[in-house]
């Protein structure tokens, strides 16, 4: 908790940061209040006349209107809805799977962990974009199947960086007395070791999400979206199919520029998070303003004992 | 480590994660619903012949993994004649089955396509390995600077951005000046010689140009943590103190020491790469694998989605095997005999 407070005053310093989590806010936002925000319900079925397909962008619809004489903006105002789930959701499932995975290779080592860390080597190894498209191509379409696929091919990276983690914390000082005062295995990893690795954990998760969110309208792009809603992805699908000979600007820029909003928005806050808690991108002694000639260091040039409190 | 120890463990795993990657695409196509396999056989568009042939080819009157009948009787070969043993064959013999919609050989449309993505990707690759390093570095020793935060931005943006909509992009802006589809302009011939060439030079500035950018961000980035790493070792102290100038510094030791990281990294995103190249071949129609495996997911073609998926996993497997292998060689850590 001391550490995460601690964290929270470094990352409220760094303006990307903050613009990261506006960004973020204000999507989450729209999202939440869709149904208020959006001028029309994108769902609902609509009489529409020739000239309304693809019909630039008036008074009463400000983005125009898609191939099917629907309102642009009301349909990009839900669409943030199934991006926002489905980045969530993918991320925090494949954080726990990671997670557990990491802990248990780290912790525990021996043939169960070099069995856990080779599996995930060969996950790392095969494609990932190639396998999602087989498999939903073969199992079917729907947004939970997307859900799954994200997170069951996206925790890697985090089984990866908690088991390191962990095989560096499980020797220090304090794990290694709480375990001859004999602690059990779960305490000394719910008490000891996992606080430790925690902000690496969410730094990590956090560009999950944006991974995910970009994994899924990939997918959509490529036709695999659930056919029952309209994501992002799936918008762009349809623009490019039907409306790029038409130019219809208003039907494929807002989609794009929306993901990159949200996913530029958790990347921003992300990046700032691992800067703060990796550690090893720390200090860079060719541009340190300190002199090497001085032997005896003032109080003010003293390193902070504690890392995590230092900005750059 | 001995150098002998790491290579036949690397050689080991790339083969143990292909034995893998065959059983999964043997289990994946027959397991789940729908059973596609059968779906082909049965599918009116097949002639009777055709039919017969794939029947004969996947073996489809044999048990799925092992014969337990002739197992119980001590008859090895026999308990081995099974449909997956047919795929294994077919497999090795080249044999990838018929497309649903051209009604072709896989292995025919593979082998016609595979040399554009390779060109494509390669090129693309290779600047972005190039740019990625070039712009990683000067971020890394400007860190804080309004360079370093300006490259930074631009990198962590095309980050964001999927690649897909890059490439839209790019068409909408260039749309008019550059060729934004195909390969060649329909009507040119290999034998019209330097006009061909030209043409096809043209049609390939718009997707490389996507790839080395959108890959480009991500070595960036990475190349950027690595260097400022590698500068907060005590080493670089060292060398800044021995009186070293900040470009030795740099090239004899931060280069370097941040290049072995790339090494891995570049291995690792080539997953990442095959990712992209599907979606700029969708965009810009460009006619290699990842169109091939785009219009195999469109019209629901199996032999086709599976054999493209085999050779991109194949390709990634055997890339980073030859970057584990040339780690071994830069590595110093891993001693040769």
């Amino acid at each position: 908790m001391q550490r995460l407070k601690q964290i929270w005053q470094v990352f409220r310093k760094k303006p990307m940061a903050i613009v990261g989590v506006v960004m973020l806010a204000l999507a989450v936002f729209v999202a939440v209040f869709a149904p208020w925000l959006a001028p029309y319900d994108p769902y609902e079925r609509v009489q529409i006349e020739t000239e309304d397909i693809l019909a630039p962008p008036d008074s009463e619809h400000l983005l125009g209107r898609d191939d099917a004489g629907k309102d642009v903006l009301s349909l990009l105002i839900y669409g943030a809805r199934i991006s926002l789930v489905v980045g969530f959701t993918a991320s925090f499932f494949s954080m726990f799977i990671g997670t557990t995975v990491g802990l248990t290779a780290g912790y525990f080592g021996g043939r169960i962990g070099n069995g856990l860390m080779r599996f995930t080597d060969f996950l790392m190894v095969i494609p990932d974009l190639p396998l999602m498209l087989v498999i939903i191509s073969v199992w079917g379409r729907g947004l939970w199947k997307i859900v799954l696929v994200i997170s069951l091919l996206y925790w890697t990276y985090t089984a990866r960086l908690v088991r390191s983690q962990v095989l560096s914390t499980k020797e220090r000082q304090f794990v290694l007395r709480a375990r001859a005062l004999g602690a059990s295995n779960w305490r000394n990893i719910l008490r000891h070791i996992l606080p430790m690795v925690v902000p690496l954990i969410i730094a990590q998760a956090v560009l999950d999400i944006s991974a995910s969110i970009i994994a899924e309208s990939t997918l959509s792009f490529l036709g695999l979206g659930d056919p029952t809603l309209v994501s992002w992805g799936m918008m762009l699908n349809f623009a490019f199919e039907r409306a790029i000979s038409r130019m219809a600007w208003w039907f494929f820029l807002p989609p794009g520029f929306a993901i990159v909003w949200v996913s530029l928005s958790i990347i921003l806050i992300g990046n700032a998070l691992e800067e703060i808690v990796n550690p090893r991108l720390k200090t860079h002694h060719l541009f340190d303003p300190r002199r090497m000639v001085s032997l005896s260091p003032t109080p003010k040039e003293q390193q902070p004992t504690e890392p995590v409190l230092e900005t750059n | 480590m001995q150098r002998s120890d790491y290579l036949i463990r690397k050689i080991g795993f790339a083969f143990a994660t292909l034995v893998v990657v065959i059983v999964f695409n043997f289990f994946l196509f027959r397991i789940l619903p729908g059973d596609p396999v059968r779906m082909i056989v049965h599918s009116p568009r097949m002639t009777r012949e055709a039919q017969e042939k794939i029947e004969a080819n996947f073996g489809l009157d044999k048990p799925v993994w092992i014969n337990k009948q002739s197992l119980a009787e001590g008859d090895i070969m026999g308990a081995l004649d099974t449909q997956f043993t047919a795929y294994v064959r077919n497999l090795l013999r080249g044999d990838l089955g018929i497309s649903f919609s051209t009604r072709r050989d896989v292995s025919e449309l593979l082998a016609e396509r595979v040399w554009r993505t390779v060109v494509l990707v390669g090129l693309g690759e290779v600047l972005a390995i190039v740019l990625g390093i070039f712009l990683g570095l000067i971020a890394a020793w400007r860190r804080g600077s309004k360079l370093d935060t300006g490259i930074l931005l631009a990198g962590l943006f095309t980050w964001a951005m999927p690649t897909f909509f890059f490439g839209i992009i790019l068409i909408i802006i260039f749309r008019g000046r550059l060729p934004v589809g195909g390969m060649v302009t329909p009507g040119l011939k290999p034998e019209d010689g330097l006009e061909y060439w030209l043409d096809l030079g043209k049609h390939l500035i718009l997707p490389t140009v996507t790839l080395t950018i959108l890959y480009a961000s991500e070595y960036l980035l990475i190349m950027r943590s690595s260097v400022v790493e590698v500068l907060s070792e005590d080493y670089i102290l060292t060398a800044k103190a021995k009186g070293l100038s900040t470009i030795r510094t740099f090239r004899d030791h931060a280069l370097k020491n941040s290049m072995l990281p790339m090494i891995t990294v570049i291995a690792l995103t080539l997953g990442y790469t095959v990712g992209g190249a599907i979606q700029v071949e969708t965009v810009f129609s460009w006619p290699g694998i990842g169109r091939l495996m785009y219009e195999a997911v469109q019209k629901r073609d199996y032999p086709v989605l599976q054999g493209t998926f085999l050779l991109l996993a194949v390709s990634v497997i055997a890339a980073n095997l030859l970057a584990d292998l040339l780690y071994a060689v830069m590595d110093p850590r891993v001693k040769p005999e």
